[in-house]
């Protein structure tokens, strides 16, 4: 399993692989807001951790589609498919090893992009917070349409569409989070157990989804 | 490198990538001497003048805030050129140059930022502002980005050369937008200073240590340029090694 | 150790690619499947494989050692017609991928990547990346990933496909040395594969049943 890990690793960060890319994504989508909105620093800080979250929310969504196709293109799938280890545990690994990859850099990134909206301290820390322990739920979500999507040549744009409304849970609670942690009334406490929770159900909800779309889906 | 170096007799001489190797090994040595001494002097007279009467200490950003954002638009403005290198004059070095370039120039605009922030916030309270300068240099690191993972996705680097010098002269545009940004709209960010018509607006006191540390600046891009140069045509001799050591094993079999 | 598959049906959609096939394959022994583009040979190895459930039928394991309700796919090394193997690893790196994520059965072991490197004639460049290789030379070390994990049943989809004449005889005789030390192959090929005893079996093609069928 820690093989598996170390070479989705390897592979990410080899030429070609997505890891800078998403992170750059992430940036730009984030940095073109102000010039759709205005300069104005009050309305930006306001706005800022949505921002942030819904620029993380499309970065992570970016690679997703080609978690298990680049596998089925070259054959490694119908070897992972005869394996006796839970294909489940095949996909949660390949979901870690995906988060490691293109979800924590956009966690890292995140204070930065929250400087440029004018989040203050506070604000900066609960948006990371939020993002490190909701965005392996958009992973795992993920994983579960890029199974369903496999074997469709032109599956991308698909697993966006398809997994999207699934993510809107995990942005409802990540922002409000976020939110809460910096106006005084609303408790923080409440939506980031919430978010915690979400994360852990689809940790188990998308591989099990995934191993058996990929199951169905072999041909 | 021990065998002999071709002497460099033209210009085009410098084409052939031994040649440029071998120069490149004559030169760095001088060039990283010339560097430590210029920082020296350039760091110990940043901390031994005057403070601005009104900035206090935080003016000492300056003497690193100033080199970087001219480097960044210089190193644009060096990869422009070797763009064009590559696309008019098919010069075989020119892409390599480019390539070479891209993460220096992300380097450097990455320091200008960080430093203008850590100014901006003493001097205008707070972090970022999103006012023409700023947002134009931001947008140039994002630049940079962009073209270090386009020429990382390409296989073979002579089609990544071609496709990269053409976004790279695109993106010349905004080079002349970051210098002029603060002329043509009236910002945060205060007008050039140094280099004016008229003559420099800042004080000797600043200018002197501004200057050294500006060309300080300036030789660390070259010595650094030469050898990230030196580097990748090492890669590509090591790719190129491979691929035939691919092709000789088949023989033998 | 014997492969058993009894009764199997495959169908497609509406068309039924085979039915009622049954054969059975003893340690040893090589089963050589041929027949006609699109008469579900490769379809037949995948069912074998488990990458296909059946319509009817199973296919099963038997022998010392093995325990009731195995599955065959699990004592099998697969070689589709794609290699899976990743273009930007070194070949090293994607065999020690396999050697560890596949394992040994019980009952063998692996071969070392530099013997399994050499035993397929291209010892040395197991550190260039894969995607330098030609695809005779991708082909190769595809089939050296069946030597450095052990698996007794190798199923085989079109194994020399791309290879040269030389490359052809090297595989043969990896499938003879294979074999005589127990193991069993199933192959489905177009070309003779230079084995000295093998049992055939011809693929007729399906017969169209259906709603729509005439």
């Amino acid at each position: 399993m820690m093989s598996l890990f170390l070479r989705d690793m390897k592979l990410s960060v080899r030429a070609g692989g997505g890891a800078l890319i998403g992170v750059l994504f992430f940036t730009t989508v984030v940095a073109v807001v102000p010039f759709g909105v205005g300069p104005d620093l009050n309305l930006l800080s306001r706005i800022g951790p949505a921002i942030v979250w819904i620029g993380a929310l499309l970065a992570s969504l970016l690679g997703l589609d080609r978690l298990f196709q680049a596998e089925r293109d070259d054959g490694s799938l119908d070897l992972m498919l005869m394996q006796e280890t839970p294909l489940v545990l095949t996909v949660l690994v390949k979901c870690l090893a995906h988060w490691t990859a293109t979800g924590l850099p956009l966690v890292l990134a995140s204070p930065l992009l929250g400087l440029f909206m004018n989040m203050n301290e506070v604000a900066i820390g609960a948006v990371m917070l939020t993002l490190l322990v909701g965005s392996p739920a958009i992973t795992f979500i993920g994983a579960a349409g890029a199974a369903v999507a496999v074997t469709l040549p032109r599956g991308g744009l698909l697993v966006s569409i398809l997994i999207l409304p699934l993510t809107v849970p995990v942005l409802i609670f990540g922002v409000s989070a976020s939110y809460a942690a910096v106006e005084d009334p609303a408790p923080f406490l409440p939506p980031f157990a919430f978010l915690a929770a979400i994360t852990l159900f689809f940790a188990v909800i998308g591989p099990l989804g995934a191993a058996f779309a990929l199951r169905g889906n072999s041909d | 490198m021990s065998e002999p170096i071709p002497a460099i007799k033209k210009f085009s001489d410098l084409a052939n990538p031994t040649v440029f190797l071998g120069l490149t090994a004559r030169i760095v040595p001088f060039l990283a001497v010339a560097t430590a001494l210029l920082f020296a002097v350039g760091l110990y007279l940043s901390f031994t003048t005057e403070g601005d009467y009104q900035q206090g200490e935080t003016v000492r950003i300056m003497y690193v805030h100033v080199p970087a954002a001219w480097l960044s638009m210089m190193c644009y403005s060096i990869m422009a050129a070797s763009a064009l290198g590559t696309l008019v004059w098919r010069h075989p070095l020119a892409d390599v140059s480019a390539k070479a370039a891209a993460p220096l120039g992300a380097g450097f605009t990455f320091l200008a930022l960080i430093t203008g922030s850590l100014w901006g916030k003493p001097m205008w309270g707070t972090w970022w502002e999103w006012d023409a300068r700023l947002t134009s240099v931001f947008v140039l690191f994002l630049m940079y980005l962009g073209l270090i993972a386009l020429m990382r996705a390409f296989d073979d680097p002579a089609r990544a050369a071609r496709v990269s010098a053409v976004l790279i002269l695109i993106g010349f545009v905004n080079i002349p937008i970051i210098k002029f940004s603060v002329e043509w709209w009236n910002t945060l960010h205060q007008p050039a200073s140094v280099m004016r018509m008229g003559g420099s607006a800042i004080d000797p006191e600043f200018l002197r240590p501004l200057l050294v540390m500006a060309a300080a600046f300036t030789l660390l891009f070259f010595t650094l340029h030469f050898l990230a140069i030196r580097n990748e045509i090492w890669r590509r001799r090591v790719s190129a090694q491979r691929r035939l050591a691919a092709r000789m094993a088949n023989r033998e079999a | 150790m014997r492969l058993l598959a009894e009764n199997l049906s495959v169908r497609r959609g509406d068309d039924l690619l085979f039915s009622n096939l049954s054969f059975e394959l003893a340690a040893g022994e090589a089963l050589v499947v041929t027949g006609r583009n699109g008469s579900g040979k490769s379809t037949l190895l995948r069912t074998v494989a488990g990458l296909i459930s059946p319509e009817t039928g199973r296919v099963r394991l038997t022998g010392a050692g093995i325990e009731s309700g195995r599955r065959a796919g699990e004592a099998s090394h697969y070689l589709g017609h794609r290699n899976a193997m990743k273009q930007e690893l070194t070949v090293r790196e994607n065999l020690a991928f396999w050697q560890t994520w596949l394992g040994d059965f019980p009952g063998g072991r692996g071969l070392d990547i530099e013997e399994a490197a050499e035993a397929i004639g291209l010892s040395g460049i197991t550190h260039l990346p894969f995607g330098y290789l030609s695809a005779g030379q991708q082909r190769r070390f595809a089939m050296a990933k069946l030597l450095v994990a052990h698996r007794p049943i190798w199923i085989l989809d079109e194994p020399t496909a791309a290879l040269d004449f030389a490359a052809d005889r090297l595989f043969a005789g990896l499938v003879t040395r294979h074999l005589e030390a127990g193991g069993l192959v199933l192959a489905a090929t177009h070309q003779p594969l230079g084995l000295a005893e093998t049992r055939q079996l011809e693929m007729k093609g399906f017969r169209y049943e259906g709603d729509y069928a005439a």
